[in-house]
């Protein structure tokens, strides 16, 4: 579905270029979904918002769906955006808009007719669960249910692939919890590909199958995320699981005393 | 107060509604133009082109650095070409549309960069062009800014209006000026400036209302 091949990027700054990505090679299969983790300023975001070149690399090929995205003039690489969904840690929804507007957007833009529209509005709305929210503005709504009218607006023109940057990261635990579900459940019922970013463990391991972990912008290591946990073999992975680990002891730890009290 | 006098103000109030009304609009739509393009040719913007940004930045900062009495006499010719005359309310329109218009654009240029780029990337992000997210997503998003920009631009312009009458271009300036200066008429002066007052009054009035019109349908709270 997705096959990244020596994608380069680097920053222009008055200092000089500085590399974010070297030499990225991924492959993502249909029907994944597919965690993409490392930490703080690894250079995630500049990776996933390469592939709908809301970045543009510098050199390297990124094929999405047998669509070189990367050859793309500006016109068909629109029309390959229409069917590339996107979602946000910051959820970017239009305060001008009800969530009905909102979510038919994607479609007004890929220019159906409005009989479909309201529709398929309807169909995905209730799909993420916000039917009697359409005539609402996004200030009058949560962070969860932002995030699921993001999720409305990015599945409405039925993409082949979704990109989650960091979708979970400015939400409680419980509500990551039921968008992942959400996730997850698109993903089985719509058989759509998903890649996402994270910084949390806890996404990887309560969604993915399969992983990279991006290390100063090179990917150190791929496979499932079984094997993540079980067998980490770079420095980040180690340190990530190194960390779950220590509460794990803890806790062990002030179970025993517990149970000798 | 004597019928000569309500006869008096009636025109000059009605020559500078006349002139606040066609120079705001025109001054608008120029300076829309302006601060849209401003917007998405600075860097990182939509249409991103720094050579066409710093040319129109240029020109906005060399007309506003003018004294806008200065920017009337220069342009006298020009009304002369346009209507036909430099001297009246509508010779005047055409210096008061050209001098608002950078302010505008400045305005209207702030105003839109409130809003944030993520915004306009999700745009992106479902193929929208740039001429959609211009239109869907920038202008509409800005709107109460925008509103409250423009409000500021046209009590701007009543003030360009009454500075524009002391040099023929009638209205409410015109009287002040006429009367109230060179033959002592206080009373002329005192009610033209209140009328004045009352304009600008009305024009905040109207503008905040509308501001929030739109934050009480979008954020139902005041
Ligand atoms: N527009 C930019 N200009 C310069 N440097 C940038 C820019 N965006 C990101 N960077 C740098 O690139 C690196 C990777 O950033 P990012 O992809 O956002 O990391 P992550 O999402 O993993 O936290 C960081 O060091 C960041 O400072
Ligand atoms: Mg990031």
């Amino acid at each position: 579905m997705v096959n990244i091949q020596s994608l380069t990027k680097s920053y222009k700054t008055p200092k000089g270029d500085i590399p974010v990505l070297q030499d990225i090679h991924l492959q993502i299969e249909k029907g994944d979904i597919f965690g993409i983790i490392g930490f703080s300023g690894a250079g995630k975001s500049t990776l996933i918002r390469c592939l709908n070149r809301l970045e543009e690399p510098d050199s390297g090929t990124i094929e999405i769906g047998g669509r070189v995205i990367t050859d793309l003039a500006e016109k068909e690489l629109r029309q390959a955006r229409q069917k590339i969904g996107m979602i946000f840690q910051q959820f970017h929804l239009l305060d001008a808009k009800t969530v009905y507007q909102n979510v038919a957007f994607p479609l007004e833009v890929a220019g159906h007719p409005r009989p479909y529209i309201h529709q398929r509005v309807r169909e995905i709305v209730d799909l993420v669960q916000l039917g009697d929210k359409e005539n609402t503005y996004p200030s009058q709504l949560s962070g969860g249910q932002k995030q699921r009218v993001g999720i409305a607006r990015a599945l409405v023109n039925s993409p082949d692939l979704l990109l989650s940057d960091e979708a979970t990261s400015a939400l409680d635990p419980q509500t990551t919890y039921s968008i992942l579900e959400l996730l997850k459940e698109i993903n089985r019922q719509l058989k759509l590909t998903i890649v996402l970013i994270t910084h949390e463990l806890d996404v990887l391991q309560h969604v993915c199958n399969n992983m990279a972990v991006i290390e100063n912008g090179r990917i150190v290591e791929t496979g499932s995320v079984e094997k993540f946990f079980l067998h980490p073999e770079s420095d980040t992975a180690k340190r990530f699981v190194h960390i779950i680990d220590y509460y794990r002891d803890k806790r062990h730890v002030m179970e025993g005393v517990g149970a000798g009290i | 107060m004597n019928a000569d006098l309500v006869d008096l103000l009636r025109e000059g109030l009605l020559e500078t509604l006349y002139m606040v009304f066609w120079s705001s609009l025109f001054a608008l739509l120029i300076g829309m133009v302006l601060g849209i393009t401003l917007v998405v040719t600075e860097k990182g913007g939509l249409l991103e082109s720094p050579k066409l940004s710093k040319v129109i930045g240029s020109i906005i900062n060399g007309v506003r650095s003018l004294p806008f009495i200065i920017l009337i006499v220069l342009l006298l010719p020009l009304s002369r070409l346009i209507v036909g005359t430099s001297l009246g309310p509508t010779a005047a329109i055409v210096s008061l549309s050209i001098g608002a218009a950078p302010f505008l654009a400045r305005i209207i240029e702030n105003s839109l960069k409130e809003v944030s780029a993520g915004k306009m990337e999700a745009a992106k992000s479902v193929g929208a062009s740039p001429i959609t997210i211009i239109f869907r997503v920038l202008i509409p998003e800005a709107m109460p800014a925008l509103v409250r920009g423009v409000t500021i631009g046209i009590i701007g312009i009543t003030e360009f209006t009454a500075v524009a009458g002391a040099i023929g271009a009638g209205g409410l300036g015109s009287l002040a000026i006429r009367f109230g200066y060179q033959r002592f008429r206080e009373d002329v002066l005192i009610a033209t400036v209140i009328i004045i007052i009352l304009l600008v009054q009305v024009i905040q009035w109207s503008g905040d209302s509308i501001v929030k019109a739109i934050h009480k349908k979008r954020y139902k709270f005041e």
